[in-house]
């Protein structure tokens, strides 16, 4: 076992882990930060993305003692402490990008990190192209493409502000 | 305030829950003293189990039990029960194996499970699992049904002989001969209906829990929790039902595949009273792919004899249907009434004649997926109408015109058992050809071919068939279960409703829809409404969601508790208004005295009613709440049109849809925005169908799609943008005229993308093509037609 010390979510955590520990299983199973779900075990689906120092991570593909000392945000961490939501969030849902949500919190974390990456523009191909990681059974990805671009404006005019 | 009522597309109340990561699903759930089971599976097809050692296992740390089926044997525990039994021609019922919750004797597929470890933690279970011994035999295994029907083939259960789990026939075969002999034209096809892996994206999980006093509660990711309740309490566990519980919280898509009674849930329950410690089972994803229900797998042969100006004249069909290695909960059902009664589609071919077999393999047991059998009949029949197009050199559009059901047939009696209530095929065709440009194409193939590629377009239109009923009649075809569905409005005493519904939603949005459905009827505001679903403990017996039957059967449920509480309503409003019974009406959640301006508003009627001071306490009982059950008069007839277009790489055999549009019948909608994206998540999974997926065995029975990377989900970039349209007739038999919308997409969709890329390749000399149209399987084609065409 391993004690490790990270930042979840802005708060400081410490946790004892196996050296074999994911670190969605840091999170879900230690934590109880549970928005962050397990689709597969190929690290194929993309339900598990976290936010590790600003970069997308699929949190299945990393064990949690890579962790030690990194920012995570979760699904969980995004919306405002008044309960707003974030741009992301908050486009998912004005364009019915969701169904039985259990994609969600991987695709909306990894369509963030998407946004945040492109500042100068993304067409819907490159966002089709850079959805390649997250599966969604659902929604046909036709309405969660429409809430990424939706948001685009939404977050780079919060940049810019 | 927006409108926010019938046809209004409310954004959805779920999503708050869900896009701040507070869903609530199963493996979400964690109980004081939790222990973990995991579960050894065969890795082989088909073998003797000659002996288990699990001593290792059991001395390993953390380990609590370790069980076999010799185990639940020994408490009495038999199999997993079926839910339909179909007879075979001669009147006989189906062959029935045992299927045993853990493999007792043999293992009849990669995926069987052979023992459960139950540990303190889950990688200990997991650990011991690795040291459990068994020593297993090979025998030889079978995946193809047509070997499975072979001479001499090797048998999946000794008792049934050429593993024929039923051999079935419907319609009029003298007919249908007669009709062949005169025919002008005779047009054949050979179809292979892949098999799907449905691969919701929550994998399955199941909690066990039991108290003091013997009563159980089992957490588990279903689409009817009674259902499982009444399966495993009843026929497995034998644990009486007001000792069960039985609980669905938030479900991460099923699609079909948590229709069905797992062996894991009985697992954890009986379990959890040995221990009397929770236990909690997770699928890992390489497990559902081996323990998941697939679906669809049907081999046919198609004959459609037409007359010299194009009509149909009969239809004939035989089919090998997959079954896998045991029965799940409804398999028999799927390749039967809801398959060969849907092969009329939308056309008036007067005589049909279907004979299926369903047959058992060394596979993961196949049931019903998105559509369930109407995928498979419509993709036949669709295939088979471009088939004869292609044959007489009739256009295809044309060719289905002529042989369309008129709109001022309805109700219509097909030869194949069923009777459409309504449709109308040349309004959907009509809208669909002008919303994707039919007309524009020949422009737009030609501007294609300068650049080197091959386009195509492809129509279907297709029928299908919703919320399976009536009970007595799907009982009398083999249903072991009813098909009603019910609801329970309780007005509180300010007014406020709480609605608990039958129906499951496991992403169909049904707290927001049918809380717009009540909110509606009974002149409430939105957020004055509450849906409560998928608790046996809160819910009355109702039978869930599948078949596209929420709004058309459980919807109209509510609608009969509506009028039932409006109808007591009215007597309340009478004897506060003091006026006749007769001349109260309710309107805009007011009850008013006809011609007057005297009102009571819903809220001041149930306050009266749970606080009886005055009130006609002799004629009725206080309170406001009513249950109705319905069952419905017949299934609902949604149909459409699906036109898809593709463009195809010659180089690389790449198929890229370009455009795909739908127009359904699926009446009466609720909510426009939760139809659309049903809609296209269903035609999603249809193109995935078609042009990417198939679960892969070897010739022995050993799973080669295993995994994500193996088995090709689509992906965003494999999918187009999807234009969604409705053009409605009303059903006529359910007070909502409502049809189901949540299958059509992939029912109609998978024949409009093959007609598509058959249409791109007809140069090539292609005229069939079975799903999946890989690049592979394109390109080789195109390289394989190549000489052909340059020498022409």
């Amino acid at each position: 076992m391993a004690k490790i010390s990270l930042k979840v979510n802005g708060k400081a955590v410490s946790a004892e882990v196996e050296g074999r520990t994911l670190l969605v299983e840091l999170l879900r199973e230690k934590l109880g930060l549970t928005g962050t779900h397990v689709g597969c075990d190929t690290s194929q689906c993309g339900a598990c993305v976290v936010h590790v120092n600003g970069d997308s991570v699929k949190s299945c593909t990393m064990l949690a003692v890579q962790a030690e000392g990194a920012e995570i945000t979760t699904i969980e961490g995004l919306a405002a402490a008044d309960g707003t939501l974030h741009p992301m969030q908050a486009m998912f849902r004005e364009h019915h990008a969701l169904q039985c949500g259990f994609c969600t919190p991987g695709m909306v974390m990894s369509a963030i990190d998407i946004v945040q990456k492109h500042p100068a523009g993304l067409s819907e191909a490159q966002i089709r192209e850079e959805l390649e990681g997250n599966l969604c059974r659902c929604t046909g990805y036709h309405n969660i493409v429409k809430a990424i671009a939706a948001a685009f404006p939404l977050m780079h005019q919060k940049h810019a502000a | 305030m927006p409108f926010e009522g019938i046809g209004a597309s409310v954004k959805r109340r779920e999503d708050g829950r869900f896009l701040a990561g507070r869903g609530r699903y199963v493996d979400d759930m964690n109980r004081p003293g939790q222990v973990y089971a995991y579960i050894r599976r065969s890795d082989r097809p088909h073998a003797r189990i000659k002996h288990i050692d699990i001593a290792a296992a059991a001395a390993a740390p953390g380990v609590i039990a370790v069980y076999t089926g010799a185990d639940m044997a020994a408490d009495g525990i038999g199999g997993l029960p079926c839910g339909w039994q179909i007879h075979n021609k001669d009147g006989s019922p189906m062959a029935e194996p045992l299927h045993p919750v853990l493999a007792i004797g043999k293992v009849r597929h990669v995926g069987d499970p052979i023992a459960v470890v139950i540990a303190e933690t889950k990688t200990q279970a997991k650990d011991a699992a690795e040291l459990l011994v068994i020593d297993l035999e090979d025998l030889p295994g079978l995946a193809d049904i047509r070997a499975a029907t072979a001479a001499g083939a090797p048998l999946v259960h000794d008792d049934v002989p050429g593993n024929v789990c039923y051999d079935w026939h419907i319609g009029d075969k003298d007919a249908v001969d007669a009709a062949f002999a005169r025919a002008k034209h005779v047009v054949k096809l050979d179809l292979v209906n892949n098999r799907l892996i449905p691969n919701a994206m929550e994998p399955r999980a199941a909690l066990g829990e039991c108290d003091v006093a013997g009563h159980y509660t089992l957490s588990t990711t279903s689409q009817n929790p009674h259902v499982i309740r009444l399966l495993m309490g009843a026929f497995v566990l034998h644990i009486p039902e007001h000792k069960l519980r039985v609980i669905a919280p938030d479900v991460g898509g099923g699609f079909g595949s948590k229709i069905y009674h797992y062996a894991e849930e009985a697992i954890v329950t009986w379990a959890a009273g040995k221990l009397r410690r929770p236990v909690k089972w997770t699928a890992e994803r390489s497990e559902s792919f081996m323990s998941d229900a697939h679906g669809r797998d049907h081999v046919s042969h198609a004959e459609m004899a037409v007359d010299e100006s194009g009509h149909f004249l009969a239809l004939r069909v035989s089919t090998l249907a997959n079954m896998g290695a045991y029965l799940s909960t409804f398999a028999p059902s799927v390749p039967t009434y809801l398959y060969a009664t849907l092969l009329a589609g939308v056309y008036k071919t007067p005589a049909i004649y279907a004979e299926v077999k369903a047959i058992f393999t060394n596979t993961v047991p196949v049931d019903a997926y998105r559509g369930a059998g109407r995928p498979e009949a419509a993709f036949l029949l669709e295939r088979l109408v471009d088939a004869v197009a292609h044959d007489t050199g009739i256009d295809r559009v044309a060719l289905r015109r002529a042989n369309f059901i008129p709109a001022d047939a309805y109700p219509y009696q097909t030869p194949v058992a069923l009777q459409y209530d309504s449709g109308n095929h040349e309004m959907t065709l009509a809208e669909a050809l002008k919303a994707a440009d039919y007309a524009g194409f020949p422009a737009r193939r030609a501007e294609a071919a300068r650049r080197g590629k091959l386009r195509g377009i492809g129509i279907s239109t297709y029928l299908e068939a919703c919320g399976i009923a009536p009970s007595q009649v799907a009982g009398a075809l083999g249903a072991r279960a009813g098909l009603y569905e019910v609801a329970n409005i309780r007005v509180h005493p300010t007014g406020s409703v709480t609605v608990f519904t039958g129906a499951h939603s496991h992403g169909q949005g049904h707290e927001t829809t049918m809380a717009q459905l009540v909110a509606d009827q009974l002149g409430v505001p939105l957020d004055q409404v509450d849906v409560v679903h998928g608790d046996t403990g809160e819910i009355p017996f109702g039978m869930g969601t599948y078949g596209s039957r929420s709004l058309a059967v459980g919807g109209s449920a509510m609608v009969k508790a509506m009028d039932k509480i409006i109808a007591k309503g009215k007597r309340i409003a009478a004897h506060l208004m003091e006026a006749a019974v007769e001349d109260i009406e309710f309107k805009d959640g007011a009850f008013r005295v006809t011609g007057t301006d005297k009102a009571k508003a819903l809220a001041e009627i149930s306050l009266a009613a749970y606080v009886p001071h005055n009130y006609p306490i002799e004629e009725l009982e206080p309170g406001l709440e009513e249950t109705a059950f319905y069952d419905p008069k017949n299934f609902t007839y949604p149909g459409g049109c699906h036109v898809c277009e593709v463009e195809i790489d010659p180089e690389t055999g790449v198929t890229k849809v370009v455009n795909f549009v739908a127009v359904d019948d699926v009446g009466r909608v609720i909510n426009p925005m939760i139809v659309e994206g049903q809609v296209q998540g269903g035609v999603a999974q249809g193109i995935g169908q078609a042009l990417l997926e198939g679960a892969a065995y070897d010739a022995n029975g050993q799973l080669l799609s295993g995994s994500f990377m193996d088995y090709t989900m689509p992906r965003a970039d494999n999918l187009p943008n999807i234009t969604v349209g409705t053009e409605i007739t009303l059903c006529t038999h359910n007070p909502l005229g409502s049809k189901g919308c949540g299958e059509v997409g992939a029912i109609g969709s998978p024949p409009a993308v093959i007609n598509a890329v058959v249409d791109a390749l007809k140069e090539y000399g292609v005229r069939h093509l079975d799903m999946p149209a890989t690049a592979e399987k394109i390109w080789s084609i195109i390289q394989a037609n190549r000489p052909k065409m340059a020498a022409e």
